[in-house]
């Protein structure tokens, strides 16, 4: 109880002290520390719930259990390793005249705060919180993504705002919705709201209403999964933000979005007899895949690129946890896991590449193995392991999804083959270049962070080829309860 | 069908006209008038539900709607318009009268859709709920058709105020948590788009959201003569 506690309040306070300090030069080691402790928080955590299993907290409202524990380490884990990719990247930003000084205090307290956001989402117990925090999360990053105040940026943070905003209205609603069904159940008050409660009594919860409530669920948290065709933002605010954005957007804001969608359609499956929620996530993720894969060939921007492959991605989950069963389902949330960590080291070799070559247009971008042989291979190893090459984690689980789906969704296959064929094509044919080749590039002011890359990419390495028994056991249970 | 009852269906319909009246407005000013007119009604309506089935809770979202839908918000938005000096929005993107018909269609999708929960409800305000969704529906209409900002985050207010009436109309609100989450949201967005609108203005000298419809994925331009590639490759200049 009191790990979660100090995993909610780090992020807080360190939001509180970076709000005065932010501009000062040490204040991206105090959005470090603040990111370490919430990071320890979030492992003592973890071992609290080794040791002592599932557990509710402070009268109900909070909770940990299998499929949000593991998401809560992984949230504090890239919210720290980005923290500290950003420490030298913004300072070079700084040097390059693309902000101020003073915007890095924004900067730095927004970053507290979103990651507070995040954390609270996946611990809450109540559906009510965790729309609250969700739309936190947006409100948080909207200034982020304008942080530049380029023309783009601020179109681009305009979208987002006005698309998110919008779709977490409809996701409001389904809210109410699900509190009007529970509430026939469970009575008035704040308890009809709270997951635990809901999923007891979710058989008896009134079918018709629950179907409704979970399209607009569907519609206004899959807006921030990126699902096509409420995908709109997404490129946009990944390509103009500051790159540690792009990074925490992609591998946590993603992840924690379709972990509300998830979490309601726990509830939705109890109600419903038929397979209802199921085929329409199954629907979105299919169309997300197929439609972000032949996007990803006409992108110039290599920000824009990997930004529709997280679209990609984020299908994938969706249609894995669509087809449902223990198989699906553990493979959706390795995948999961995997995503996170990979996308944000390849934003992370990608926002140093555009920076030693002063351009995010991947035609200019040559050469990054002699500029910089450690960003080069960063790159390129992060580009194989998103693209499902053997040995990385995210071969097991799009193996695991595949032949899932074949068994018994065989229909969906071909289409997830030739999506999955299309993204290995467009994207290995744009990094090859990338990496190898000739450049005009110089030396950057300020040595580059490329350490969390190749963290990431060990711990996706070894996820690929071994999973630690808890890590396992955790999702083999969160599979079962998904169902 | 008690004065309440009656009290609650009037205030409803008035909820729909102002959404209506939102939708074929021009002018900026009148458009906040309009929407502190609609929170107004809220809190009335609120209030009503709150008198007639005894639900002490409620009194508390009257007094959280007054404040931030009634006050606060309108406040803000007047500052903002008088600082940026925007008075007038002369161009929708489809015509009044056209609007208001699609308007009508929304609003009998939102009976229909209504009527499957509305019959399972045992509050007394389960008539309302078509209205509540139709309001929702007319602000994202407006959302849509309008092309600048202001009038832009008018209608995503005026959606929340609906979502609202849904939440009372439905359940007699919602857990009190919940509703001051949602009403801290509401006014963080609100002053977030604040500091935001300036940073547009600074940028473009407008609040016309033509301005930011630059973003492709730039396919079609030859390399190098995207707006993106003079924007960065400035940048090895300096160096």
């Amino acid at each position: 109880m009191i790990a979660i506690l100090a995993v909610l309040a780090l992020p807080l306070l360190g939001a509180a002290v970076l709000a005065f300090v932010g501009e000062r030069p040490y204040a991206s080691r105090v959005n470090v520390a603040a990111s370490l402790a919430t990071f320890l928080a979030a492992a003592g955590l973890t071992i609290d719930v080794i040791a002592h299993g599932p557990q509710v907290a402070l009268g109900r409202q909070f909770l940990v259990d299998p499929f949000n524990v593991f998401l809560v380490a992984l949230t504090a884990f890239v919210a720290f390793t980005t923290s500290v990719f950003s420490r030298p990247y913004m300072l070079i930003e700084a040097e390059h005249g693309r902000l101020t000084v003073a915007r890095l205090r924004l900067y730095h307290g927004m970053y507290q705060l979103f990651t507070f956001t995040m954390l609270l989402a996946l611990l809450t117990n109540n559906v009510g919180v965790l729309w609250v925090a969700m739309e936190g999360a947006t409100l948080t990053t909207v200034l982020l993504v304008s942080l530049y105040r380029t023309p783009a940026s601020l179109e681009a943070a305009w979208k987002y705002f006005i698309l998110c905003g919008v779709g977490i209205a409809q996701a409001l609603f389904g809210t109410i919705l699900l509190y009007f069904a529970a509430e026939k159940v469970l009575g008035a008050g704040g308890n009809a709201l709270l997951w635990t409660e809901l999923d007891a009594v979710r058989a008896d919860l009134e079918p018709t209403v629950l179907a409704i409530a979970f399209v607009f669920l569907l519609v206004g948290y899959g807006t921030k999964v990126g699902l096509v065709p409420l995908h709109n933002w997404l490129p946009d605010a990944h390509a103009e933000g500051p790159t540690p954005v792009s990074a925490v957007l992609s591998g946590l804001l993603l992840n924690v979005a379709l972990y509300a969608v998830v979490r309601c359609k726990v509830l939705v499956d109890g109600a419903l007899p038929g397979a209802f929620a199921r085929n329409l996530m199954m629907g979105f993720g299919l169309v997300s895949v197929v439609v972000a894969a032949f996007l990803l060939l006409r992108q110039r921007d290599i920000k824009r690129l990997f930004a529709y492959s997280s679209i990609e991605h984020m299908g994938i989950i969706t249609f894995a946890f669509g087809l449902g069963g223990p198989v699906a389902n553990f493979a959706a949330l390795l995948h999961m896991t995997v995503h996170s960590l990979t996308k944000s080291a390849i934003f992370f070799a990608a926002g140093h590449a555009a920076q030693k070559t002063g351009t995010q247009i991947m035609h200019d971008i040559r050469g990054l193995v002699t500029i910089s042989p450690v960003v080069g291979w960063g790159l390129a190893l992060g580009a194989l392991a998103i693209l499902g090459m053997p040995p990385f984690g995210v071969f097991a689980s799009e193996f695991l999804i595949l032949t899932t789906a074949m068994r018994e969704q065989p229909w969906a296959t071909p289409f997830l083959l030739a999506a999955l064929g299309v993204a290995f094509a467009a994207i290995f044919s744009k990094v090859q270049p990338m990496v190898f080749g000739d450049t005009t590039a110089t030396r950057l002011p300020v040595r580059p962070a490329m350490l969390p890359v190749f963290v990431h990419l060990a711990l996706v390495l070894m996820l690929g080829l071994w999973i630690p028994p808890f890590l396992a056991q955790w999702y083999r249970s969160a599979a079962q309860l998904i169902g | 069908m008690t004065i309440g009852a009656q009290l609650i269906n009037l205030f409803a319909a008035i909820l729909l006209l102002l959404a209506f009246a939102m939708l074929s407005q021009r002018r900026v000013v009148s458009l906040i008038d309009l929407f502190a007119a609609q929170g107004l009604v809220l809190a009335l309506s609120t209030a009503v539900v709150a008198y007639t089935t005894s639900q002490p809770h409620l009194y508390q979202s009257v007094a959280l709607t007054l404040l931030l839908k009634v006050f606060l918000l309108p406040w803000l938005l007047y500052r903002m318009v008088r600082r940026l000096d925007v008075r007038w929005e002369f161009e929708g993107l489809v015509n009044i009268p056209t609007t208001m018909l699609i308007g009508i269609v929304l609003v009998v999708f939102a009976f229909n859709l209504a009527l499957p929960i509305s019959e399972i409800a045992s509050t007394v305000t389960r008539s309302t709920l078509g209205i509540a969704i139709a309001s929702v529906m007319l602000s994202f209409l407006m959302m849509i058709v309008r092309r600048k900002a202001i009038p832009q985050v008018i209608g995503f207010l005026a959606m929340e105020n609906g979502l609202f009436f849904a939440a009372t109309s439905a359940t007699y609100g919602m857990p009190m948590v919940v509703e001051l989450g949602i009403a801290l949201d509401v006014l963080v967005g609100m002053l977030i788009l604040g500091v935001f609108f300036f940073q547009i203005r600074e940028q473009f000298d407008s609040l016309d959201l033509k301005n930011l419809e630059q973003l492709r994925d730039e396919q079609m331009s030859p390399p190098g003569a995207s707006p993106k590639a003079e924007r960065v490759s400035p940048e090895p200049k300096q160096r």
